[in-house]
This record gives structure tokens, C-alpha cells and sequence, in this order.
């Protein structure tokens, strides 16, 4: 016994060290674990609040693009509007009766956004106190932008479609062929379309969008167009490099989306499965 | 000995409030950040408790983690070189380490240079090992590390020059 309590005497550094090591490791490791539930995100109110302070300063930096990206969406919005009776077109873009009653919409402002590492995460100045929670899809007026992680009061953290971490599913604009979102981690202005049946219409231009088969994001939210694709070695499928509408380096205001029917229709799916 | 201590908290604050909250967003050509927060670990005290400077060096590698969601891995660096400090201070200053009364603000820039750049590339090996933390990307791995540390070093270099006491 003498000899154990002086051996960790003795080493009492790099035991320290091994600990906190392994520490920090157990953090990693959980990281790149989507859904495990972890304490660190910058979702807390020290991280949280001091991004407020210097958003607050830094916002009217770039108020005139964003202002000019108000003025497109309102001029979107007013031509489906007043052409509401004759565009029979938009209703195979984004389905505005499902939009009405099955979805709730929440604006939110980026404290911080990354796009550099292999794993990039945004926060957001909304959190449980406004009705958020884990697994709502964040998307902007010209795109997606990623899925709701972790939650506090105020504030919360959203997993960006630029993570290794991340498959969303999407599928053709033209076609109902569908496929998985993935990113590779190269560069911030392409994410890569997995799982694409070889059988499909593929053309570079195309666009693609989400599909409805997840409870997070509504049919039809544009992703990007194709900027070239390629056969799988199997030769079964396609991986295709999608350029997306959104710059992911410049993230001002986003959108939160709540599906109202989610949980009936996971509680339906569960039924099926047993 | 409190005006030390004293010094030792304020460099770990602001340290991590640049780290957080400016140099972070850099992302000079999309994705190089500089890390001079290091220089905490880099310029603490010599003659002083190991255990205590370890623990300290978590913390602040935790706390840059908490700012870019990115689980432990600024955490595990830090430590690391926290750890592995002594044999660097030797390696790099040779017998005026012996004597145990080294004082950074009178080291030559050449030294200097030689110290910085070992422990900025071993953290930024073991950060950008485990921020990838896929062996198949080691090219990328490497390429970060390479360009990271450039940019970490020069810094760091000139904040040490800027905020060392003056020479007597």
C-alpha cells in the first residue's frame, strides 16, 4: 500500500497528465458523436453572451448586404404573391399548403459561424425560451444551412451542412431520385450527393433540393446546383459535387424550422418498424 | 510573487478573448487560423508547480474549446505541450536552463524563435490530428499544421517583443 500511495507520489505529473489527456480525448471522441448529449458547446451563457457583445459590434459592418438580401427575398416573395393564381411552377418548389399549417417558422440572428474545421458548428441568439430544440433544420432564404445540436436558454448551436458529422436527405429537383448529403471537407462552397441510383437523369446545372423523408426539413429547400459528378467504384451509384446557393462564409440571419407533426410521424414510423 | 500570479491570469484572459473572438475568424485563404494563445504556456513561469501549470493549461485548451464547439481537442494539445515543456526549455536554451534562472525577456530572438516554433508545431500536430481525426487525410493534417504554425509563430513573436518588459 505504502509503495502504490509513493508510486503515484512520484508520478503524480504524469499521472495528472494522463488523466487529463484522456479527459480531453473522451471530448473528442464525443464530439464527433452527433446526439451525444456534451457539455461543451458554445451554447452557454459565457461563450453565448460575450458573441452577443461582439456581434452587436460587429453587425453593422455588413448591413448593406443584408439589407440587399432582404430586398431579394421580399421581391421572391412578392412575385409568388401577385402571380399566385397563374404560377402553377412554385407548388413543385416548396409545397405552401403543407408550409402553412405543418411547419413554424423562427428568425434568428449568427453570433458565430466556422467553416474551416471538419466539423463547423453556428450559434445562434435563439434557444429553449423561444421553442427551440434539438434536430430543427436552420436554413436561410437562398438555402439550407444545417440542424439545431444543442440548446440553452438563449441560445443554440447548429450543426452546418459542412460537417463530416452530417447526412441529410435530398434528392433531384426533376426526379424523385433521392440521395444523402454528405461533405467531404475540402471546401466550404461544395457538398457531396451520395447514394444517387446510376438510372438517374443526372446533368451538370441541375438543382437539387431536400426531399420530405425526415422530419427535418420540409420538401423542397434548395441546396445547390451540380457541378459534376462522377460512378461510384461499385458502379451502382453516383457521388455528385453540388456548388450550394448558400455562402456558407457569410451567414447573417437564418430561419428556424419546426415541423409540428414530427413527433407523430416518428411515433408512426416506430409502430411500423416493431 | 502576487504581481506574477496577478500577470498570469490577466495573459489567460485575454489571451482567450482574442483567441475566441478575433483570431478565430481570421481564416486567412478559407482556412488558416493563427493559435498564439500558446504563448500562456509558452512564457509561464519556470520555478514554479508543475502540477498546478498542467492543470491551468487544460483549462485554458478547454476554454478555446468551448468557444469553437470542437469537443477536446485544444484541450489535449495544450496538455501535451504543457507536458512535455521541460525537455523543449532544454533542448532549446541549453545550460541556462541548467541554472534554473531563465527570464524569456532576455533571450535572444534566435532562441526564441527556435522555442516558439517546436511547441507551436507539436500543438498544432496533435490539434489538427485530432480535429481531422482520420489518418487518410494526413496530407491535410500536415498542410494545416505547416501553415498554421507560420502564421503562429510570427505572431507570437511579435507579441512577445511587443509586451516583454523592457530589457535593463
Amino acid at each position: 500500500m505504502q509503495q502504490i500511495i509513493n508510486f503515484v507520489i512520484r508520478n503524480k505529473t504524469f499521472l495528472l497528465f494522463l488523466l487529463l489527456f484522456g479527459l480531453s480525448l473522451f471530448f473528442t471522441i464525443q464530439s464527433h458523436d452527433y446526439h451525444k448529449s456534451k457539455f461543451l458547446n458554445s451554447a452557454n451563457i459565457v461563450t453565448g453572451g460575450l458573441y452577443k457583445t461582439t456581434h452587436g459590434i460587429g453587425q453593422y459592418l455588413n448591413l448593406k448586404e443584408e439589407n440587399a438580401s432582404l430586398i431579394e427575398e421580399n421581391r421572391k416573395l412578392r412575385t409568388i404573391i401577385f402571380n399566385l393564381d397563374l404560377d402553377t411552377l412554385r407548388i413543385s418548389k416548396v409545397d405552401s399548403t403543407l408550409l402553412g399549417e405543418h411547419y413554424r417558422f423562427t428568425s434568428a440572428d449568427v453570433f458565430k459561424n466556422s467553416y474551416n474545421l471538419t466539423n463547423n458548428y453556428l450559434t445562434i441568439n435563439k434557444g429553449t425560451n423561444d421553442g427551440i430544440k434539438q434536430d430543427y433544420g436552420v436554413i436561410t432564404s437562398r438555402g439550407i444551412v444545417g440542424i439545431i445540436e444543442n440548446t440553452s436558454k438563449n441560445y443554440a448551436t447548429v450543426l452546418s451542412v459542412l460537417s463530416k458529422n452530417i447526412s441529410i436527405n435530398a434528392q433531384l429537383k426533376k426526379t424523385n431520385n433521392i440521395g444523402s448529403l454528405v461533405w467531404n471537407g475540402k471546401s466550404s462552397e461544395f457538398v457531396q450527393l451520395t447514394d444517387i441510383s446510376k438510372f438517374a437523369p443526372v446533368a451538370i446545372g441541375d438543382t437539387i433540393m431536400t426531399g420530405g423523408q425526415s422530419t427535418i426539413f420540409p420538401k423542397g429547400i434548395m441546396i445547390g446546383t451540380i457541378e459534376d459528378f462522377s460512378l461510384d467504384i461499385g458502379g451502382d451509384t453516383y457521388t455528385i459535387n453540388i456548388r450550394l446557393f448558400n455562402d456558407m462564409t457569410n451567414i447573417g440571419h437564418v430561419y428556424i424550422i419546426e415541423n409540428l407533426n414530427a413527433t407523430e410521424i416518428k411515433s408512426l414510423q416506430n409502430q411500423s418498424n416493431e | 510573487m502576487n504581481n506574477i500570479s496577478f500577470f498570469s491570469i490577466l495573459r489567460f484572459v485575454i489571451l482567450v478573448l482574442a483567441q475566441g473572438l478575433v483570431l478565430n475568424h481570421i481564416n486567412f485563404l478559407g482556412y488558416i487560423n493563427p493559435y498564439p494563445y500558446i504563448l500562456f504556456i509558452a512564457l509561464f513561469p519556470i520555478n514554479n508547480n508543475r502540477t498546478l501549470f498542467i492543470f491551468l493549461s487544460f483549462l485554458l485548451g478547454l476554454s478555446v474549446d468551448f468557444f469553437t464547439d470542437s469537443g477536446g481537442i485544444h484541450a489535449a494539445a495544450c496538455v501535451t505541450i504543457a507536458y512535455i515543456r521541460p525537455p523543449i526549455l532544454k533542448f532549446s536554451f541549453g545550460t541556462i536552463y541548467d541554472n534554473q534562472t531563465i527570464k524569456f525577456n532576455q533571450i535572444e530572438v534566435g532562441n526564441r524563435f527556435l522555442y516558439f516554433s517546436i511547441i507551436a508545431i507539436i500543438h498544432h500536430l496533435i490539434l489538427f490530428s485530432l480535429e481531422v481525426f482520420n489518418i487518410s487525410d494526413i496530407i491535410l493534417i500536415l498542410k494545416k499544421t505547416l501553415f498554421s504554425s507560420i502564421f503562429t509563430i510570427i505572431l507570437c513573436i511579435i507579441l512577445s517583443v511587443l509586451f516583454s518588459p523592457k530589457r535593463k
